[in-house]
């Protein structure tokens, strides 16, 4: 099962304030998704490849061939604030 | 007292080049953004608008593939794009497409050339890896907000990491700048490092007694010298920590060049958890035998095999050879010069000393140097020199103006009349003018006073505008002041 710290760190990496209720519904819900897990792994795979694609397709590419980008300002018109053609949002610090 | 302790710097790097593609790695966006006004190189892939499809572009495949070859790393069969999350405003989906399990490749080396000239040390490569660039965030303090523009958002990465095998910051830059040298030799990236397309972290730490020791990180390391700067700096700070019997933290640093320091980054909660899975927008990459066999066909000489060819083949100086492969523009430039012109040395002196100045002055880069002064006119001006039409110092001039206006060399010494005096009346009746002129020189010159005679031939090459030959011209007064 899982742990509350362990919700809650799941919520931290989402970036997701959750109430007292909702880490309690949540850790309830996420503990099942698990146990389906666990009924899987029940499974002997030691022989199967992993597989990282549901279809049996590869290299799909692209000639480098330029297409005309979207203008500035369909770009920015969902942008809650904007600020000389560029997207504003709070401070955030150096990566 | 404690017994001295032996310590030894250890450094692995990180590298991230930007590719010269035309494209981004998975929109057709113009990858040529430096200069444009925000925002104006996007769509909805590279906006991170729910239900856009990446496409993977294949040139930056075949760069990836070339710098992997280059590096002699081992391409495995089959490759997997994964998402790579965090939060973060320059990176609009909320996952980077990077590579994590199965990279492009791994297992390579760069063998580096140390600075005596003869020896390398052989540097591992631990993986080479495709991903996509962040945006660019333009952080204003005194409103308390940061700006986004996401065209730099989606250009083609590779990352190369090295296994720790370097032993000083100055063999750190050293290692960057091959790499560099290699990697445009490729034509795999320009590599232009102001303009942040390589990319330098490292990770340093000091062994004492053969035990490995914590480390810590370097970011923003964007030029040699800031790379050794700062390493030297961290690597100071870490050995008197440990000389003093302290330790080393594990903790993020920023190299602020302007104060020359190495600055703590926010200390992070918890460690990075990426959570990265496999991007079930993108299909995987298998390389075949036939593919790496027509990139490695198309790849150069290798820089150091350039040089050993143009130092034996052309008989040229180690270090003629040196400075002329250092850049491929240059040293094929070079050839084209020799195959027209076939005096390899007076070549190289010239295109060491002139040209290299010429260059520096008008700030070009070496690939530039064709298309604005093409080897035909270099030739040109020293067959003019060779034939003895022009002394060297009107050599000289002839070619700066040629690199500048573009103009045949003939037709600028035809224009300016800078050919040579030859002609021994001509000089013959400048002469007289010159001694009639100092008589007190030539007084002394009588009586037997030589070196005035050097002052009489420079007035000469004076009147002439440095168009005589010297040796004729000392001929000529020497005749004249006999006979007068
Ligand atoms: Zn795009």
């Amino acid at each position: 099962m899982l742990s509350r710290e362990d919700v809650l760190r799941i919520a931290r990496l989402a970036k997701l304030k959750l109430t007292d209720d909702e880490v309690e519904r949540y850790r309830a819900q996420l503990g099942r998704i698990l146990e389906h897990f666990k009924k899987l792994e029940e499974l002997d795979t030691s022989d199967v490849e992993p597989m990282a694609h549901g279809l049996e397709v590869a290299n799909v590419l692209r000639a480098d061939e330029p297409r005309p980008s979207v203008p500035q300002e369909e770009a920015l018109q969902n942008a809650p604030a904007r600020r000389d053609g560029y997207f504003e949002v709070p401070q955030v610090l150096e990566r | 007292m404690r017994e001295t302790l032996k310590m030894e710097t250890v450094i692995g790097l990180e590298i991230h080049v930007q590719l010269a593609t035309r494209t981004k790695l998975f929109c057709g966006c113009s990858a040529d953004y430096f200069g444009a006004p925000p925002n104006t190189h996007c769509c909805p892939v590279c906006l991170g608008m729910p239900g856009a499809l990446p496409v993977l572009n294949e040139r930056a495949v075949e760069l990836a593939l070339k710098a992997a070859l280059a590096l002699d790393c081992e391409i495995p069969e089959r490759s997997v794009f994964a998402r790579k999350q965090y939060f973060y405003p320059d990176l609009p989906k909320g996952y980077q497409i990077s590579q994590y399990e199965a990279p492009l490749a791994r297992d390579g080396h760069l063998d580096l050339e140390l600075p005596d000239g003869t020896t390398t040390k052989r540097v591992r490569i631990r993986r080479l890896h495709l991903e996509e660039d962040a945006g660019r965030l333009v952080h204003d303090p005194p409103t308390g907000r940061t700006l986004v523009d996401l065209n730099r958002c989606g250009v083609p990465l590779i990352e190369i990491v090295t296994e720790p095998d370097l032993r000083s910051p100055e063999e750190a830059a050293l290692f960057v700048k091959q790499l560099r040298r290699l990697l445009r030799y490729a034509d795999v990236s320009r590599c232009d490092m102001e303009r942040g397309e390589l990319r330098v972290d490292a990770n340093i730490s000091i062994a004492v007694d053969g035990r490995p020791g914590t480390k810590t990180e370097i970011k923003n390391m964007n030029s040699f010298q800031a790379i050794e700067k700062a390493l030297k700096v961290e690597e100071t700070r870490q050995r008197m920590a440990l000389e003093r019997g302290g330790t080393v933290q594990p903790q993020t640093f920023g190299w602020n060049p302007e104060a020359g320091r190495v600055e703590p980054q926010r200390a992070k909660e918890e460690a990075e958890d990426y959570r990265y899975f496999p991007d079930p927008d993108l299909v995987p990459l298998l390389i075949d035998e036939a593919w790496t066999r027509r990139l490695r066909a198309e790849l150069p000489e290798r820089p150091r095999e350039r040089r050993r060819r143009l130092q034996e083949g052309y008989g040229l100086p180690a270090y003629d050879a040196r400075l002329l492969t250092e850049e491929r523009a240059i040293a094929d430039y070079f050839e084209r010069a020799v195959a027209l012109f076939p005096k390899p040395k007076e070549v190289s002196n010239w295109l060491l000393t002139e040209v290299f100045r010429l260059l520096d002055e008008a700030k070009l880069a070496p690939e530039d140097l064709a298309g604005r002064l093409p080897p035909e006119r270099l030739v040109e001006v020293l067959r003019l020199v060779d034939e003895g039409r022009i002394n060297r110092n009107t050599g000289k001039a002839v070619l700066e103006e040629a690199f500048r206006t573009g103009r045949e060399p003939e037709a600028i010494v035809e224009e300016r009349k800078l050919g040579r005096i030859a002609d021994e009346a001509r000089l013959a009746e400048l002469a007289e003018r010159v001694i009639q002129e100092h008589p007190q020189a030539a007084r002394d010159f009588k009586a037997g006073n030589e070196r005035v005679l050097g002052f009489l031939v420079g007035q000469l090459m004076a009147r002439t505008q440095g168009r005589a030959d010297p040796k004729l011209a000392a001929k000529v007064l020497r005749d004249k002041l006999a006979a007068s």
